[in-house]
């Protein structure tokens, strides 16, 4: 009895049912996304999965145009979300949290059902479906993802030090190149990392928007994974992708890391 | 009350009857200041009192609501902090955490496009000022609080600013390290040659820096002066218990040279009050001799507390007539033992007593009620017309302080406790931003939350 009370009170052992739900549900799918990968129909050892996805130009092509589109909508949540944060965080500007709520309220709706509306919206007005349609349905979906960081951050740069710039000698442009974006860049490189790396392995808000014409890496990754026979080249995909993810978010959180170390004291 | 030295040529600030309000609370009230050029000012108040808005209204941070700012001769009122030639060093160091300490320091002088190697030998030399040679390139998170401290005011002084604006710079260092800042700031000022603008609420720091110190409190000037003025001279109650140690007592100048105090009546210095007007009288508790029993002394009493403050003892002696003096010495007095006193008339500080009573303007509500400090009050039959604009006297000791406040007819809370050597005298504030003066026996706190009572027998009403 002694033993189980022990047993309960030390605090690693609450952390077993979470890891009992990350062993079952993220590292074994990932064991498997390796091993299939690396297999072909009939369970026999092979490369040619990753053969085949540099030989197919169609599937580089869409890997490259997802991409391209991951970036365009970062960069349009940035454009359209660095202001906002800025302006919901300067107590100037905005008295009440009420803004900050309307501006976060969206994060609250489930995506697919947005996107949903949003097609709608499309419908209504006349507007055809397409990439533009894209383009503004995934800035739409994520452009709270960039604000709320962002603002975050610059809830927290101490209002002294914008002082401080000021009786240096800094006018209002200066201090903002000078003190608030610097101190704001960890708040961007969350956002990025928040909207970057789900668009590009997004599939369903892209079919949705542009009725399925427009197929982006992670609609190739589920077309193949759907069906059996190309279930190992679609292992392939995911693997491939995610050590891109892998790559690029190791980078930027390394980058993260080392501004928000002089960002926060 | 803000009297103002006369004034001369040659003033870097004028600071023009300036008043601020933050919404419908008067924070400055029409301060009048003019600072000389290289001069070493302090600002020396409790909490609250508008020091430090005084202060960031001349950086500009905060724009006054009346009166202007001269910086030699030109009005800066308006002028936005950038372009004012003053630095600040922030009570919290304000340092750019994402700049190393060559790039904090250089911040200023970067943005006046200053050739590099220029900007180098400055950065150079200021941190050798500060002693904080070879920091170049350390970041500013790794360093002390002191180093911190050293940056900040290297980053202010590089810039070579008229004026150096201080907001308590040294209030987050330790004791030891508060005392090498204060020799090291005071060598600075000689050398720079800078005017100094330094705002505190420790009075030692004050006494220890300044050439000239503003004693303010309430959003008002009470006293401006050097060192040993505000020390010896303090104009007021308030000073003189905010500066070093003091007893304070009631009392009555019977005639030029003469005045009563402890219902005893003692030679003094002073003159020029008119005779029998009341007065205080501050003495300090080291000009105070104390010696065993002898006849001859002019007071005699019993030691009730003997404290070791390091280099003198500190002890209070209770005085036969309820009175209770402070008292410092070389010499301890043992709790208990019996000893004397004398005063010299020098050491007897006589000031004009501000007020002998409480003064509110009220308006007659009926035959029995006004209304006055926000409230309507309860009165004896004074046959006036409704709506009549009177004044209404009530004496300290009329005022009664209860716990609880909701037992009060008025809410207040507890400012400023002046121990008067057998009461204190409490100034309170209350909800209303309106103040009353108390006479009490109790012991109260500052801050205390109270309700006040007043009896309609107390309530004194005199026709405008």
């Amino acid at each position: 009895m002694n033993k189980l009370i022990k047993f309960i009170s030390r605090r690693s052992t609450w952390a077993i049912p979470y890891v009992i739900f990350l062993l079952l549900l993220v590292v074994l799918p990932l064991i498997l996304i390796g091993v299939y990968a690396f297999m072909d129909y009939s369970g026999n050892f092979t490369v040619a999965n990753f053969v085949k996805f540099i030989e197919q130009p169609e599937a580089i092509k869409t890997f490259v145009y997802s991409v391209a589109i991951a970036i365009i909508t970062t960069f349009l949540c940035i454009l359209l979300g660095y202001p906002a944060a800025y302006i919901l965080s300067n107590k100037e500007y905005n008295r009440s949290k009420t803004m900050v709520l309307l501006f976060i309220l969206p994060m609250w709706v489930n995506i697919l059902i947005r996107t949903l509306a949003t097609v709608s919206l499309f419908d209504i007005t006349g507007i055809p479906l397409g990439e533009g349609a894209l383009l503004f349905g995934l800035t739409y979906d994520f452009l709270p993802f960039m604000i709320y960081p962002i603002y975050n951050t610059m809830m927290k740069i101490d209002k002294n030090l914008i002082e401080a710039a000021q009786d240096l000698g800094a006018n209002q442009l200066r201090v903002f190149l000078k003190v608030i974006l610097p101190l704001s860049m960890p708040g961007v490189v969350s956002g990025i990392m928040m909207v970057f790396l789900p668009t590009i392995s997004t599939f369903a808000i892209s079919e949705l928007l542009t009725m399925n014409d427009i197929r982006l890496f992670g609609s190739i990754i589920q077309e193949n994974i759907m069906l059996s026979d190309t279930m190992n080249y679609g292992a392939a995909l995911s693997l491939i992708m995610l050590l891109i993810i892998g790559i690029t978010s190791f980078f930027s959180g390394d980058e993260e890391s080392e501004v928000s170390h002089g960002g926060i004291i | 009350m803000a009297e103002n030295r006369i004034e001369p040529g040659g003033n870097i600030i004028d600071i023009k009857h300036v008043s601020k309000w933050f919404g419908d609370k008067q924070v400055l009230d029409d301060v009048s200041l003019y600072i000389r050029k290289g001069e070493f000012v302090t600002i020396l108040g409790p909490s609250g009192c508008g020091k430090t808005t005084l202060l960031r209204i001349l950086s500009g941070f905060e724009t006054a609501s009346e009166g202007e700012i001269l910086l030699e001769g030109a009005d800066i009122t308006q002028t936005p902090p950038h372009q004012r030639p003053m630095n600040t060093v922030f009570q919290r160091y304000a340092l750019f955490p994402h700049l190393n300490v060559y790039d904090n320091i250089a911040f200023g002088l970067k943005l006046k496009k200053i050739k590099t190697n220029i900007i180098e030998n400055k950065v150079r030399r200021a941190l050798k000022m500060v002693g904080m040679t070879d920091y170049e390139h350390r970041d500013v998170n790794s360093l002390s609080g002191g180093q911190q401290q050293r940056v900040a005011i290297a980053r202010a002084i590089v810039n070579q600013p008229q004026v150096l604006l201080l907001d308590e710079p040294l209030a987050a260092l330790d004791l030891k390290m508060r005392k090498d800042m204060q020799m090291e700031l005071k060598e600075m000022h000689k050398t720079l040659g800078i005017t100094f603008i330094y705002v505190t609420h420790d009075q030692e720091e004050a006494l220890t820096l300044s050439d000239t110190i503003v004693v303010m409190s309430e959003g008002v000037i009470q006293q401006i002066g050097t060192p040993t003025d505000i020390y010896n001279e303090p104009e007021n109650c308030f000073v003189a218990d905010f500066i070093g140690e003091s007893n304070i007592l009631n009392g009555i100048m019977i005639e030029d040279r003469l005045v009563k105090f402890m219902d005893t009546e003692f030679k003094c210095v002073d003159e020029g009050f008119s005779n029998n007007a009341p007065v205080d009288v501050v003495i300090r508790p080291e000009d105070i001799y104390i010696m065993a029993h002898t006849e001859n002394a002019m007071l005699h009493g019993r030691v009730s507390s003997c404290i070791f403050k390091g280099v003198h003892y500190e002890m209070t002696v209770q005085l036969p007539n309820g009175y209770e003096l402070m008292v410092q010495d070389y010499n301890a007095f043992e709790p208990e033992s019996e000893v004397s006193l004398i005063i010299k008339p020098s050491d007897i500080h006589v000031m004009k007593k501000e007020r002998t009573c409480n003064t509110f303007e009220a308006t007659i509500v009926d035959d029995t009620h006004i209304d006055m400090l926000g409230a309507t009050f309860e009165c004896m039959p004074h046959g006036l017309e409704k709506d009549t604009e009177v004044k209404v006297e009530v004496d300290f000791g009329k005022i009664e302080l209860t716990d609880d406040k909701e037992d009060g007819m008025l809410e207040g809370d507890v400012r400023l406790i002046l121990y008067k050597g057998n009461h204190y005298h409490l100034t309170i504030v209350t909800d209303e931003d309106d103040y009353l003066y108390v006479d009490t026996n109790d012991v109260w706190d500052d801050g205390d939350m109270v309700g006040i009572n007043i009896l309609p027998e107390d309530i004194r009403i005199i026709k405008n």
